[in-house]
């Protein structure tokens, strides 16, 4: 029954959200500093994921370019680390990031299926090693020393990228663009038809999907110190990305960080524990969970028995 | 008044002339049918016109302006709004948000989304679907995600709307109210260009009835010349 009150139902997910925001921009405060390491690289794994969603999960274009834009953002804080301060080379990694992606999104989107996903994931490896042959034949380095920062500051920006990372999202997901990007995703042809600009969609969003994944490698090479093109396109981010927003969901908007939390958790706690057998254990897991939950770890939220007994939720 | 012109179009697939030289006007207000053995080349004239080909020759003017190569959201901006021979609808969205999608994308006086979700309303109203706007499009009948396309597209506001094959697989009372439904288009002062293989309902509703055979304009003229044609008998029926 609806009152003229706020309802405990409304109030959830606000409520959800602000405990965690406070909890995280706290963190340093209370938390040790391998937690606080521990939790940036988890914090990592949600822009990857969240990123890659935000344009694959509504389009169906299934993007490996995750590692390619993650390398561009560390080899910019390679590269301009000792010359820009921080947020400037954050900044200019987002705009290369960005430009990169607008060029091989507005080249390659026509390209559909299994054609688009192997072409993002030769990016990757062209630029690899195109960065390879130029760093040995030009400028005679075989990698690079980052200028370093401390754990709090990188956990801070971190925070920070994944914070505006959310709030477009979800915005997006609400207005013109992710009606007309769920409408691609469904049919492209009636899309067009129906006054939608399917390149210039898809090839911005494509494009602004990569700007957070850039800014989160320019972050993270800080704390890493030494990077070279192998460490730097390491293409496993790439099938990261997809693996975490697969296991948490993609239907709810929840479901990729969710994903990224218990995957990327999990995966620290099994290698510390369990080093041995942890990616026997991580592959099982997968597999019992696509098999079980299809739709990702999200669907517990609604298939728990706690909800089943207090009835369907209120219509919004 | 002229309000589609297209001269000599032509569209080759390799070898074969899938549309050749043809030249057809609609006018303001009329019902104009499009009809031709299987293969003649109808699919790709609608598509010829609504952008989603590029002519090899020929030019098609609308509402005075040349529209030749533009792309697909472009012409529909312009009011030249189309359905599909397979049906096209957005299956995981739910039946308003198609139309949705229509009313702010393909309208370019559409202002704010309020005006927008008036208009979703009126269309679905006006296809019947209205109590269906919450379903998702894909559980729909056959009949029901053909009136959503009209919707969607009526929610474009053109000036033209192209109907491709609104009644095939359809039931007899199905049938009827597609009838219905392109006459009440016609009424509130939309031109209508469609393609059919329901004889019956193609006399009914058209002004005018082009025929397409082997790419080529066969015949033109009344329902009642079509039917009385000696040339158009002997490509359906054989000589």
């Amino acid at each position: 029954m609806r009152t003229g009150s706020l309802s405990w139902n409304q109030l959830r997910t606000p409520a959800v959200w602000g405990v965690l925001l406070v909890a995280a921009v706290t963190l340093t405060l209370y938390a040790s500093t391998y937690s606080v390491i521990l939790i940036t690289n988890i914090l990592l794994y949600v822009i990857l994921t969240v990123s890659w969603v935000l344009f694959s999960a509504p389009t169906g274009y299934i993007s490996l370019a995750t590692a390619a834009f993650f390398g561009v953002g560390i080899y910019t804080s390679a590269i301009l680390g000792d010359q820009l301060p921080l947020p400037l080379v954050i900044l200019t990694a987002a705009v290369a990031s960005f430009g990169l992606a607008a060029i091989v999104g507005a080249l390659t989107l026509r390209l559909k299926g299994v054609y688009f996903c192997f072409f993002t994931f030769g990016l990757v490896e062209l630029i690899k090693h195109v960065l390879l042959w130029y760093e040995v034949s030009v400028t005679g380095l075989r990698g690079r020393f980052v200028v370093s920062a401390d754990h709090i500051t990188v956990y801070y920006i971190i925070l920070a990228i994944l914070a505006v990372l959310l709030l477009t999202s979800y915005l997006i997901r609400r207005s013109r663009v992710g009606l007309a990007l769920r409408s691609i995703g469904e049919s492209e042809e009636a899309a067009a038809h129906a006054g939608i600009n399917v390149s210039a969609v898809k090839t911005m969003v494509f494009a602004l999907s990569a700007v957070f994944v850039a800014a989160a490698g320019a972050a993270m090479a800080r704390r890493w110190g030494y990077v070279d093109p192998y460490i730097a396109f390491d293409y496993l981010y790439s099938f990261t990305a997809v693996a975490m927003a697969v296991f948490g969901g993609v239907s709810r908007f929840a479901g990729p960080i969710v994903g990224a939390v218990a995957f990327a958790y999990l995966r620290e706690l099994l290698i510390t524990r369990f080093p041995y057998i942890y990616m026997l254990v991580m592959g099982l897991v997968l597999v019992v969970t696509i098999l079980f939950l299809p739709q990702g770890l999200i669907e517990l939220a609604t298939k728990a028995p706690w909800r089943r007994l207090r009835g369907p939720r209120e219509p919004a | 008044m002229s309000l589609l012109n297209v001269e000599g179009i032509s569209k080759h697939f390799g070898g074969l002339a899938a549309v050749s030289r043809v030249d057809l006007q609609v006018s303001e207000g009329e019902v104009v049918g499009l009809i031709g053995p299987n293969g003649a080349g109808k699919t790709t004239l609608f598509n010829l016109l609504s952008g989603a080909l590029k002519p090899n020759a020929g030019s098609i003017r609308f509402r005075g302006e040349d529209i030749t190569g533009l792309k697909p959201h472009q012409i529909c901006r312009k009011g030249l709004a189309r359905t599909f021979q397979s049906v096209k609808v957005f299956g995981a969205m739910p039946a308003s948000q198609n139309v949705l999608a229509g009313a702010i994308f393909g309208n370019p006086s559409q202002t704010s989304l309020k005006q927008a979700g008036e208009e979703v309303a009126r269309q679905l109203e006006f296809v019947g679907l209205t109590a269906q706007a919450d379903v998702p499009a894909r559980d729909l009948t056959l009949a029901n995600q053909k009136r959503l396309e009209m919707a969607r597209a009526l929610a474009t506001k053109p000036a033209l709307l192209l109907v491709d094959e609104l009644m095939a697989g359809l039931n007899p009372t199905e049938v009827a109210q597609a009838m219905e439904l392109v006459a009440e288009v016609r009424k509130r002062g939309t031109t209508v260009f469609i393609i059919e293989h329901v004889m019956k309902a193609i006399m009914n509703i058209c002004d005018r009835i082009i025929v397409l055979h082997h790419g080529e304009k066969l015949a033109e003229g009344t329902p009642q010349e079509i039917a009385t044609s000696r040339t158009v008998v002997e490509v359906y029926l054989g000589e």
